[in-house]
């Protein structure tokens, strides 16, 4: 017992001091090139329910770019990185479904983290994850959920980039949500920008993908260092 | 062998087969817009409804993905309840006595008992019946050729198919299977022809036009001719290819691979696209789906460029066909025409397959395609009917068939080829 009570210290005493010593990795997206202009999805103001939500012509979201080129929903991680999952104790990730969307469009999540999908609709949808990787034990489920219906919950046990959720009612609905073993991750924000928190210093190969954007979807890789004060990298990635 | 009510014709018979052949062509038509608006999971539970018992599932309901879906199992319901009164009609028509009363209602039966599965839920149970229905076409196939190509086999097939076709469209929902879905649009083809097939020989046509016995050949018309073996080969064969280029758009359809190529007549502005792993990156960085949102792959690239040579293949295979009828038949037999309505509907496809990829697959567009292939299945599997029956040799029918289509005899010939 007393062992177990100092061994406990001890890792407790090497996690408290790595946090003390880990770093933040922040950065900026950008891309070249002109992203072609979104489509309009013409089944949202045509269909009966979700016409009513909308004022204005739903578009698609490939490129959601600002007039800086800076670009959102680019999914950044730290790789070669797995068994490092703390998703049992993180906070879930929420995906809603708002006006016939999903929000977000582009997530992020680690393995056995709990996914949580939201209705804000007045009306049902239906949750349809399809993963890719069956093989490593993600399951695809087909879930009804009506209007102010309970929660959702998915979870996957295995790695996997823009695993992709649907609903088939409204089948232009998709959100797109990377799965991934450890902590180290970010999806950037409208300006472009991400951060990813308290990363332990060492080397690192960081890489950022976009679903769309060159290379698509392998995405830009760089060798980085990361010290107590962390590290900066920025990333180009070209519309083609 | 079953004894024989009577020999007569039955138009009403003959007017239900159509009717059911109409409600098989409308059902295509929904489940390609099911297909077409990329919505076949839309109500993720089977036999149910979102719960309900599927005929009680409330019409406020229907919106969006749902309605398409749920439309479809309704008509799908109403085929099946209509194969399956075809079905009791072609057994009452050619049998007698206990075989009559236990084939009614055995059949009677099956439908009662598809009923009562609505509220079950176990997979098991409807796999166990796919391979029942699957055991019974097989059975009912053997018992059509064993007993003088007598219809009600005939019948018992159709039943079979419309249950493992419904089983099969159930458990592409349930078991999230894409590869289902590719054999229930297949089985789906196959039914309508069958069914098409089924309309064709209770029709007082085929027993005025197909030479039926020896006795009966003095009185047919003229349209009864014969077809020679090799254009009866070629018949055969551009109608098994239409079946295969059915099978590789159903493949694609159920993948959402139908716009993996964008454009036509080239494909990515060449004549035969790239498909090594840095161009399908680009196509794939370059493709603006709203639906159908799914990377394509270089096989799916490789299927569509399949389908458009296959396409072409088939336009030589039916323009040959009619040409060959033409000249062995003469311009006004039913075959020739036959033949140029088939030539036309392939026409008619090759330019709605062009119109889809340039309306960017307009639901509407790519079902009419569907629509307009399963027609033109049928075209050739009922002029291979009527070919080979009429080219057949002939022996006297027996006292059991009610239709007259009677085993082929070896060694005889038919009178047209005497001649």
């Amino acid at each position: 017992m007393k062992t177990k009570t100092i061994l406990a210290a001890l890792g407790g005493l090497i996690v408290s001091l790595q946090f003390a010593t880990a770093g933040d990795i922040t950065g900026k997206i950008t891309v070249s090139g002109k992203p072609p202009a979104e489509l309009e999805i013409k089944a949202v103001a045509s269909d009966v329910n979700c016409g009513k939500l909308h004022s204005e012509p739903v578009h698609t979201r490939f490129y959601v770019v600002n007039d800086k080129n800076e670009l959102a929903d680019v999914f950044v991680t730290l790789k070669g990185i797995s068994g490092k999952s703390t998703g049992a104790s993180a906070p879930p990730l929420i995906i809603d479904q708002k006006g016939c969307e999903y929000v977000p469009y582009i997530g992020a999540a680690q393995t056995g983290q709990k996914i949580v999908v939201k209705n804000s609709d007045p009306f049902l949808h239906n949750v349809h994850p399809t993963p890719v990787n069956k093989a490593g034990g993600n399951k695809e489920a087909n879930m009804a959920q009506m209007a102010g219906g309970a929660d959702l919950n998915f979870t996957f046990p295995a790695p996997e980039n823009f695993l992709r959720f649907k609903c088939d009612v409204h089948p232009w609905m998709f959100s797109y949500i990377n799965i991934v073993d450890h902590p180290w991750f970010a999806v950037t924000g409208k300006d472009g920008s991400f951060t990813i928190k308290n990363v332990p210093p060492g080397k690192y190969t960081i890489v950022a993908m976009h679903r769309k954007a060159a290379p698509a979807p392998a995405g830009v890789e760089k060798e980085i260092e990361v010290t107590a004060e962390g590290a900066k990298v920025d990333f180009v990635l070209e519309a083609k | 062998m079953a004894q024989t009510k009577d020999t007569s014709h039955h138009p009403w018979l003959h007017r239900f087969a159509v009717l059911t052949a109409l409600f098989t062509l409308a059902l295509l038509g929904v489940g390609g817009l099911v297909t077409s608006h990329g919505v076949g999971m839309a109500v993720p539970d089977w036999p149910n409804t979102y719960g309900y018992n599927m005929f009680l599932f409330p019409i406020s309901k229907w919106v969006g993905g749902i309605f398409y879906e749920h439309t479809h199992r309704l008509v799908a319901s109403f085929v099946g309840l209509l194969t399956a009164m075809l079905a009791v009609w072609l057994w009452v028509v050619e049998t007698k006595g206990r075989t009559r009363k236990i084939g009614a209602l055995v059949i009677l039966g099956v439908l009662l008992l598809m009923g009562g599965l609505m509220g079950v839920r176990e997979h098991k149970v409807f796999l166990g019946l796919a391979g029942v229905a699957a055991a019974g076409m097989c059975f009912s196939i053997y018992q059509f050729q064993r007993d003088g190509y007598e219809l009600r086999w005939l019948g018992v097939l159709a039943l079979a198919t419309v249950i493992l076709q419904g089983v099969l469209g159930g458990m592409r929902v349930v078991l999230y299977k894409d590869e289902l879905g590719i054999f229930h649009a297949t089985l789906a083809q196959l039914f309508f022809a069958l069914i098409c097939g089924v309309a064709l020989l209770t029709s007082s046509w085929w027993r005025r036009n197909v030479p039926l016995s020896p006795s009966q050949t003095k009185s047919r018309s003229k349209a009864a001719a014969f077809v020679s073996r090799n254009l009866r080969s070629l018949l055969l064969a551009t109608t098994a290819v239409i079946l295969l280029q059915l099978v590789l758009g159903a493949t694609m359809r159920h993948q959402h691979a139908g716009l993996a190529i964008p454009d036509f007549p080239l494909a990515y502005g060449k004549l035969w696209p790239a498909m090594d792993a840095e161009s399908v990156m680009r196509y794939n960085q370059q493709r603006q789906e709203i639906t159908a949102a799914h990377p394509i792959t270089a096989f799916q690239i490789g299927l569509q460029m399949t389908h458009r040579l296959v396409a072409v293949v088939i336009l030589i295979g039916v323009g040959w066909c009619a040409q060959r009828l033409r000249r062995e038949l003469g311009g006004k037999h039913p075959l020739t025409r036959l033949g140029w309505f088939w030539l036309a509907t392939i026409l008619v496809q090759a330019a709605l397959g062009a119109f889809t990829l340039w309306t960017n697959k307009a639901a509407d567009v790519a079902t009419a395609h569907v629509l307009v292939g399963a027609l033109s299945l049928v075209t050739g599997a009922l002029a291979c009917i009527i070919a080979f029956r009429q080219s057949a040799p002939l022996r006297a029918a027996p006292a059991s068939a009610a239709f007259d289509l009677t085993r082929p005899e070896s060694g005889a010939r038919p009178v047209a080829a005497q001649k």
